[in-house]
């Protein structure tokens, strides 16, 4: 296949990628406008970060005004997850696909990106993975722009119930799996447990703390209990 | 704090842990511990970053409840995760009409 026609088949793969970001990304913006951030740094976040769980911790974490130690550490638990899908892609990757490729992009590793990466049979070149995550970033970034602004012209009604949106969407990835598997059931359960113990009773350790604290224990219960033994995707 | 500072670590962060193994890692994880415990830890952690939080998101326990059953419901059925996150929002966009 030609460049651009590989190009314009990763761009064509992004296309859902990108509609379900647009969505997401707009609770989001709306979120990050709820929390007193500007409309230009939320879209500079989205551009930059291209996560939803981290941005939506670490939006939280400016407005409480917590630590850049805290931000970091938050960061790097809820982001980990990219660590081991970056292992995965990168057994797969194309000859052509030299350190300068990788460099630039792993700045587009996300769950859905990697899903789609991950399935192909042929191996991965650069090109295919840039035309997927420029539409992808595409979506977050004008998701994020719209609900951002949307968030000044709304009406507040309607702009306070799309702030269950980034939510509604993690409850959709978390509960699934847990239909088929008892361990991911019992660490979403005690995740969420834990969680609700340290807001109420233990309400001097701060939010993205207590996920770190509660994700870390719930998870390490779970694979002393559950360990998983065959090769799954994460 | 500035809020320039606060973007570059969230970015730095989150790029490198990207970065780094993309770039260098060659070998395979052998412990069925550590796999298992990286492979936890993304619903762990969204899970305890959902609740309780979800109950105020909304700015009403009520609204935000009413949103958290629709989308518990829908995401048990599996429906992909826009039509739970849209549901969610219109089921506590709607329940503020209701005179609770």
């Amino acid at each position: 296949m030609k460049k651009n026609a590989i190009l314009l088949s990763g761009m064509k793969d992004g296309i859902p990628i990108a509609l379900g970001y647009l969505s997401v990304s707009f609770g989001f913006g709306i979120t990050a406008a709820g929390l007193g951030i500007s409309v230009l740094h939320a879209f500079i976040i989205s551009l930059t970060n291209l996560t939803s769980a981290g941005q939506a911790q670490g939006v939280s974490i400016i407005a409480a005004n917590g630590s850049l130690m805290e931000m970091a550490l938050v960061q790097f638990i809820i982001n980990i997850r990219y660590a081991l899908m970056a292992i995965s892609l990168s057994q797969n990757l194309d000859k052509s696909f030299t350190l300068r490729h990788r460099l630039i992009a792993s700045y587009g590793i996300t769950d859905e990106i990697f899903a789609v990466c991950a399935t192909r049979k042929e191996p991965i070149t650069p090109t295919y993975m840039y035309g997927i995550i420029a539409v992808s970033a595409a979506g977050w970034t004008l998701g994020t722009l719209l609900g951002a602004s949307a968030g000044e012209i709304l009406p507040v009604n309607l702009t306070a119930a799309l702030g269950i949106m980034l939510y509604g969407m993690f409850i959709a990835i978390i509960l699934p799996p847990a239909k088929k598997s008892l361990g991911v059931l019992l660490v979403i359960i005690l995740s969420a447990a834990f969680s609700t113990v340290c807001k109420y009773l233990l309400p001097f350790i701060s939010g993205g703390f207590a996920v770190i604290i509660c994700g870390i224990t719930a998870a390490l219960i779970g694979a002393l209990l559950f360990p998983v033994k065959e090769e799954k995707e994460p | 704090m500035s809020i320039a500072l606060y973007i570059l670590v969230m970015a730095g962060v989150t790029y490198l842990i990207r970065m780094l193994p993309f770039a260098f890692f060659q070998k395979k994880i052998k412990s069925v511990f550590i796999r298992s415990f990286l492979y936890y830890i993304p619903y762990a952690v969204l899970s305890a970053m959902t609740f309780p939080a979800i109950f105020y998101s909304t700015g009403s326990f009520i609204t935000a409840a009413a949103g958290t059953i629709v989308a518990l419901i829908l995401a048990y059925f599996g429906l992909p995760l826009i039509v739970v996150a849209i549901a969610a929002s219109l089921t506590a966009f709607g329940v503020g009409f209701l005179p609770i």
